[in-house]
């Protein structure tokens, strides 16, 4: 057993700390007000390497093992998810499928831009009629000699207002239902492909989630991921591998919110005495803390699991279920803790609780999670007893 | 060119100091690159961008140092010194005679360094370090040119600027604001870990323990009082006056 992490993911991480401590962190409230990242902090955010860290070595990235990206997610966790959320879904879902499922033509001609942050990457896999249950997809791909026309809608795709690079899921053989999916390569320039109007959120403001449409939309066959009719499994393994991140997000804003708090209770008097001397702050304080302990470690020891090879879809789901459950609870008892401030917009802590909600929903809902866990369950039970 | 860059490893200036015994105390305490050093790194490493530089860090101070030069090391240095043998350490006379002899190793056209150490605030080492070398140097820079052999460096001078031409070899100090020191990346922190990082001893600089002993002594360390509650004077114009001359005497004895 070793706790320790290595010396560079170290020292990578307490620059990740400090770059968000002193370049985001003091810009949060005019993040969330103007509901934009300035610029000049995604451009600092890029030449850090930040959009590069699940992308290998060799195509520009930092090729970092699961453990590494879940400890500069903690840090980045730490403060307006918005940001956040921009460079996880990047990092995660959005560039994921080309690295794994990529042949080495495509690598070759996305991933050192995605790296680079010059391409932003997006997935599309939602529909109006088909959320949780993805299968239901009708965007439509039809080949046509050497490429596919694309048909169809997809609504709350993340960073789809800037990226250039769409992970897109659609249907290429309607008779096979999941197994009639395929996974596309899409970019922003292909004609026929149009963003909707940008949709207005309860938080995540920073970030952009919006509709697109494909009309007639042509696609090389090259720009086919992986094979013909493998794209609701590349999409459920593409979901799968960012569960950690999600979670190490989630961890690091729980973070965040206990340290406040534990100030706050000590700082915030009432009766005569800091507040931190009533037993039911200290055991909310507690209770804060003991979760978020045991999500970091849950966190780590999934993330450690996948970087041997091991199989953990139940463990990431347990992971994302847990991580985002936690990330809810710790967020309403922030609020508790600072009473009328926790309520107020110039503090922070209201904006965390409504962050943390969205955390329980995308990329696989709490349910689905639960699903998840108890297939994988029943699976291992039918295998013993076979 | 050859740049050679002093670093401290220094408190994070969100810290706060505590003392025990007159020493001050570091156990769970963050320690970052001296800031006025960063801006010497920065400084080195833009040089090295726009021309053809090498750029080497030296420390003098406890092994600990490492992390601040592997931070430089990732921010785009080339190679790394480590004066971390304890016969070494003494004062500001003593640092100086160590690096003179470290930059006596090689050739080095151009030493940058901090303008002062935010722990200490001595701000002699780099100064006495040129002295030392017999070369120039130019302090507390807010602009540096470097045009073929000529150096210019321009510096505030109350409100105004002053501008200083010397020629290589030559010693600047940096000052707040010389550039905006970058993050490191993270592929330059993997790479760091490759980049080499020597330690030198006494041995190894040639030195004597009686050549580089201590000039100054440190008899006390103390904080500074906790600050109380000023006193506002009131009354007519005339009174003020002179109560504020008795209390400047006799209370706070600012005048003898
Ligand atoms: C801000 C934001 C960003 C998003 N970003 C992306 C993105 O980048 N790309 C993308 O493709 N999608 C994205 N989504 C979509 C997101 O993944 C879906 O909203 C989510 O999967 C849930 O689908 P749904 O909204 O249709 O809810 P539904 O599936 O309609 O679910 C409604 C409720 O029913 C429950 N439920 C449904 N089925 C079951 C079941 N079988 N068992 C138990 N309970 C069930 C759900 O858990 C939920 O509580 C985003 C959504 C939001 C709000």
């Amino acid at each position: 057993m070793d706790f320790q992490l290595p010396e560079d993911l170290i020292l990578m991480r307490e620059t990740v700390r400090d770059f968000v401590r002193h370049e985001v962190e003091p810009y949060a409230m005019q993040i969330e007000e103007e509901d934009k990242v300035p610029d000049s902090i995604l451009e600092k955010t890029k030449r850090m390497g930040l959009f590069g860290l699940s992308i290998p070595e060799e195509y520009g990235g930092m090729g970092l093992s699961m453990l590494g990206e879940c400890a500069v997610f903690e840090e980045l966790g730490a403060t307006i998810n918005g940001f956040t959320t921009i460079i996880g879904a990047h990092n995660g879902i959005g560039s994921v499928g080309i690295v794994e499922f990529g042949n080495e033509q495509q690598k070759q001609r996305y991933l050192p831009r995605m790296a680079s942050g010059e391409w932003l990457g997006a997935f599309a896999l939602t529909e109006p009629q088909a959320g949780s249950n993805a299968a239901a997809i009708r965007t439509r791909a039809v080949k046509k000699g050497d490429r596919y026309v694309i048909n169809g809608q997809k609504i709350y795709i993340t960073n789809a207002p800037y990226a250039q690079v769409f992970t897109v899921m659609a249907v290429t053989d309607p008779e096979k239902g999941a197994k009639g999916i395929t996974s596309f390569i899409v970019e922003r320039s292909f004609p026929g492909f149009q963003v909707g109007s940008v949709e207005k959120k309860m938080g995540l403001h920073g970030s952009h989630t919006a509709q697109i449409y494909f009309e007639d939309m042509e696609v090389p066959e090259e720009n086919v991921l992986g094979h013909e009719g493998e794209g609701y499994i590349n999409a459920l393994k593409i979901l799968a591998n960012g569960r950690a991140g999600l979670a190490a997000r989630c961890l690091g804003s729980c973070q965040y919110l206990l340290d406040r708090s534990v100030a706050y209770a000590h700082e915030r008097h009432q009766f005569g005495k800091p507040i931190f001397e009533q037993q039911i702050i200290q055991h909310y304080l507690a209770d804060m803390a003991t979760q978020i302990e045991t999500l970091r470690w849950m966190t780590y020891r999934v993330a450690w699991m996948a970087d041997q090879g091991q199989n953990v879809v139940k463990e990431a789901a347990m992971l994302k279920l847990y991580g985002s459950e936690v990330y809810n609870r710790v967020a309403d008892l922030a609020v508790q803790i600072h009473g009328g401030i926790g309520y107020i917009a110039e503090y922070p802590i209201e904006r965390f609780y409504r962050d943390a909600r969205i955390t329980r929903i995308y990329e696989g809902t709490s349910e689905i999670q639960k699903n998840i866990i108890a297939s994988e369950l029943h699976k291992a039970y039918q295998k013993q007893n076979d | 060119m050859k740049i050679l860059v002093l670093v401290k490893q220094t408190f994070d200036t969100e810290e706060k100091i505590r003392l025990q015994d007159g020493q001050v105390q570091e156990d769970g305490v963050r320690f970052v690159i001296n800031p006025y050093d960063e801006y010497a790194i920065e400084e080195a490493i833009r040089i090295k961008e726009a021309g053809d530089a090498e750029v080497v860090v030296v420390s003098v101070g406890p092994s600990r140092s490492e992390e601040a030069l592997r931070t430089a090391l990732a921010m785009g240095a080339d190679e790394a010194i480590l004066a971390d043998d304890s016969e070494l350490f003494g004062d500001e006379y003593s640092a100086a005679k160590v690096l003179a002899a470290i930059a006596r190793k090689d050739q080095y056209d151009l030493i940058i360094a901090g303008n002062q150490a935010v722990d200490d605030g001595s701000g002699q080492v780099a100064v006495r370090l040129a002295e030392e070398l017999g070369i120039p140097h130019i302090s507390t820079l807010t602009k540096l040119e470097v045009n073929g052999n000529e150096v210019i460096g321009h510096r505030d001078a109350e409100g105004d600027e002053e501008i200083v031409k010397a020629t290589l070899p030559v010693l600047v100090t940096a000052q707040q604001g010389l550039n905006d020191p970058r993050y490191p990346s993270l592929i330059g922190i993997r790479k760091a870990g490759k980049k080499p990082l020597t330690h030198v001893t006494l041995a190894d600089l040639g030195l004597t323990a009686e050549e580089i002993a201590r000039k100054s002594e440190v008899v006390e360390t103390f904080l500074p009082q906790p600050k109380t509650a000023g006193k506002i004077l009131s009354g007519d114009l005339s009174q003020q006056v002179s109560e504020l001359v008795t209390a400047l005497h006799s209370v706070e004895k600012v005048i003898g």
